[in-house]
């Protein structure tokens, strides 16, 4: 630091983004993880499949009798603190999650896998609640649970329980979804109010907990997904979890080389969770959500899929909110409340509270 | 969300932005201290309706930003230490110290915690008495109450293993800096109307004075701004050199008084070093004598003489200023790019930077 006060070059010092090791913003859904996919993950275990980068994998072919059916598969684990939120609890998420990422491909999700890795000093009763919310959530969602696995860690290792989902579920005849399938004039809708899910949790963390009546939105999105492919003509499915709307859309306009315009008045929020993150210094737009998806469908198809969601339980607040543009491929741009316009930028890493 | 959605109102908005238009007759170079007030600008795309002839620049208002590299060095030696949990406000975690940042020393194993009020911080001390809580309090005159009070709770209740690590900048000695270099043109300043809720705005008449410049205390909402921003003009146009407050219904001259006698009573003026700008006599705070036993610096001296080192800047500094565009960087779109960027302009999606790189690979296509 020289004594000179040098206003001129003055900038805002840089964050890091190349770490030797692994730190929280890693696994936050944003630049940093997809950094992490692409130069690491993705190279090594290289095939025509995992190209596909969805929330599920379309494995041609591998259905004898039925050779226009696809399989679809899936995994996700889930690591979430604490373990049970207003709303739900780790179990149900360990079930939706998986169910929804098949759903995403348009698949119907049929058979999950559980892995359980447990903390020594876990209390049965915690298990126990867990497993049945995950029993009932299957049974909602119309998947069996078919395969399992269960390790337990030293305690200090683990936060209680870790749950792992594989899943499988089979691609209609016909049905095309997929991240780069959006084409320009197409229009975007969300199934709901976003940020939900994220708000709950953060309302009950140790250190932060405030007063709120946000809940979280964990569901089975198949069945308004069949709703939706009867309507009309879907081009993309994405849940809405990490890194919230903001990288979900920023994810499309990147895989299908297109622009996503969408006014920011449109998206719809609860007025807690307005009101929390403008508290919290926090974006709605990249909050996560467990219950939502976020859907690029044909124009002509656009106000009969948004009337057939509006008639389903799990989208009853959907809402059109942009549309997709030839113009400023892979970007994201969203018009303000005021009339402006501003880019959309994925998450870097771990979401922070502003201070300033 | 009342209080809030009043003020972001896009017919009122439009309103301004025209009385705006119809008022000024040439053009005008006004700064926003606060980086509060630029977020929320580049948020509502504020900064692309304004007429051209006005330029707005951003200030170096954010606390996160001008904390020195040194003590942000301080403050990953502290919170490596086994003893320690280190709490902090939550984006001053990510900013880099000499290589390494707070999110690094989490994950090789240090106890680092945000926290959204100092208070939290004490708590955290009272109930782990088997460690050392220290909080690193930074920030302007907005942060400095509380960061006060969480010392003065922490003598009432005899806790003796908390400590703050102290970096706290103000901005009257910022608008003097900014107005005594020779290069910086600003016509006017949108003050900080947080800062003024706490401060007043009677520190700022001397100022605008001697400098002969108009000082606007201004909000945070698109409204405020563009209200602060036309009583601005209408100054300016006017010729008058006066400190107006556009945001009444938080600020009064003399400020919030019993905050100011917190903050005195803690705190005793010194010079400080601002990140990446240089040392600015008498603009910060530091802890009075009487405090001592509660400040970090004393309480770790193996962390007083440590080595910084800053990696070089790129030009952002003069973008941000409008004295460059991005692509006159020799380094823009080579070894610098959204995906691996040298400056925080081409960092943030907000930024001029990568702004015109993403808008100029689209032309090239």
């Amino acid at each position: 630091m020289s004594d000179k006060v040098d206003l001129l070059s003055w900038t805002c010092p840089v964050p890091l983004r190349h770490y030797p090791t692994i730190v929280m913003g890693h696994g936050a859904g944003g630049q940093m993880m997809a950094d992490l996919i692409r130069h690491l993950f993705a190279p090594a275990f290289a095939n025509e499949w995992l190209e596909q980068m969805g929330d599920a994998t379309v494995l041609a072919a591998l259905t004898g009798d039925r050779p226009d059916a696809q399989l679809a598969f899936t995994t996700d684990s889930f690591v979430v603190s604490p373990l049970f939120f207003p709303g739900g609890n780790i179990g149900e998420l360990a079930v939706n999650g998986t169910v929804n990422d098949l759903a995403m491909r348009g698949a119907r999700p049929l058979f999950l896998s559980a892995g359980f890795i447990l903390e020594e000093g876990l209390p049965l009763e915690t298990l126990g609640r867990i497993v049945q919310a995950m029993a009932e959530a299957a049974r909602r969602a119309g998947v069996a649970i078919v395969a399992g696995d269960t390790k337990v860690v030293q305690k200090g290792h683990g936060d209680g329980i870790y749950i792992n989902t594989s899943g499988i579920g089979l691609v209609q005849p016909g049905v095309k979804i997929g991240p780069s399938n959006a084409r320009p004039g197409d229009v975007v809708l969300v199934s709901g109010t976003m940020g939900d899910h994220g708000i709950a949790v953060l309302s009950v963390r140790e250190g932060l907990a405030f007063e709120t009546t946000v809940q979280s939105d964990t569901a089975p999105l198949y069945s308004l997904v069949e709703t939706m492919l009867a309507a009309g003509e879907v081009h993309c499915l994405r849940d809405a979890t990490r890194g919230g709307l903001a990288a979900v859309l920023n994810e499309l306009a990147v895989a299908s080389h297109v622009g996503i315009e969408f006014e920011e008045q449109s998206v719809p929020l609860k007025p807690a969770v307005s009101a929390a993150c403008e508290m919290l210094g926090l974006d709605p737009l990249y909050i996560a959500n467990e219950g939502k998806l976020v859907a690029i469908v044909a124009a002509q198809s656009a106000e009969a899929i948004l009337a057939a969601m509006r008639a389903h339980e799990y989208g009853r607040e959907a809402a059109i909110i942009g549309r997709v543009t030839d113009t400023h491929a892979g970007l994201v741009i969203a018009r303000t409340a005021i009339g402006g316009q501003r880019l959309v930028d994925l998450p870097a890493g771990e979401l922070l509270p502003r201070i300033c | 969300m009342r209080y809030v959605d009043e003020y972001r109102d896009a017919g009122l908005t439009q309103k301004l932005l025209a009385e705006i238009r119809k008022t000024v007759t040439r053009p005008w170079t006004i700064m926003e201290v606060c980086g509060g007030q630029t977020h929320s600008i580049i948020k509502s795309g504020l900064d692309q309706m304004l007429p051209p002839e006005i330029t707005l620049i951003h200030g170096p208002g954010c606390p996160v930003c001008v904390t020195p590299l040194e003590l942000v060095d301080k403050a990953i030696a502290i919170a490596s230490r086994p003893e320690v949990i280190f709490a902090s406000y939550g984006d001053m975690v990510r900013v880099p110290g000499s290589g390494r940042d707070l999110f690094s020393v989490r994950a090789a194993g240090g106890d680092v915690r945000i926290v959204y009020s100092p208070l939290e911080a004490v708590e955290i001390a009272r109930r782990n008495p088997e460690k050392t809580v220290v909080f690193f309090a930074i920030g302007f005159e907005t942060t400095a109450p509380a960061n006060a009070m969480a010392v003065l709770q922490a003598r009432a209740q005899g806790l003796k293993n908390f400590a703050v690590l102290v970096s706290h900048v103000t901005v009257p000695a910022a608008i003097r800096a900014l107005m005594d270099s020779p290069e910086v043109r600003v016509d006017g300043f949108l003050a900080a109307g947080h800062v003024c809720t706490v401060m007043g705005y009677w520190e700022y008449e001397p100022l605008a004075a001697q400098y002969h410049i108009p000082i606007v205390v201004t909000g945070f909402e698109p409204v405020d701004i563009l209200n602060g921003m036309l009583t601005c003009v209408r100054l300016l146009e006017s010729g008058r050199a006066e400190v107006r407050n556009a945001y009444g219904r938080s600020v009064r001259r003399e400020g919030n008084v019993a905050a100011q006698a917190v903050i005195r009573q803690v705190f005793e003026m010194t010079d400080r070093a601002w990140r990446g700008i240089g040392v600015i006599p008498m603009s910060g705070y530091r802890l009075r004598a009487e405090f001592a036993e509660f400040d970090a610096e004393q309480r770790f001296p193996q962390v007083q003489a440590i080595a910084t080192h800053e990696s070089p800047l790129c030009i952002s500094g003069l973008v941000l200023q409008g004295l460059r565009r991005p692509d006159e960087c020799p380094a823009f779109g080579k070894e610098c790019t959204p995906q691996s960027p040298l400056g925080a302009t081409m960092v943030s999606s907000e930024g001029a930077c990568a702004a015109y790189y993403r808008y100029g690979r689209r032309h090239e296509r």
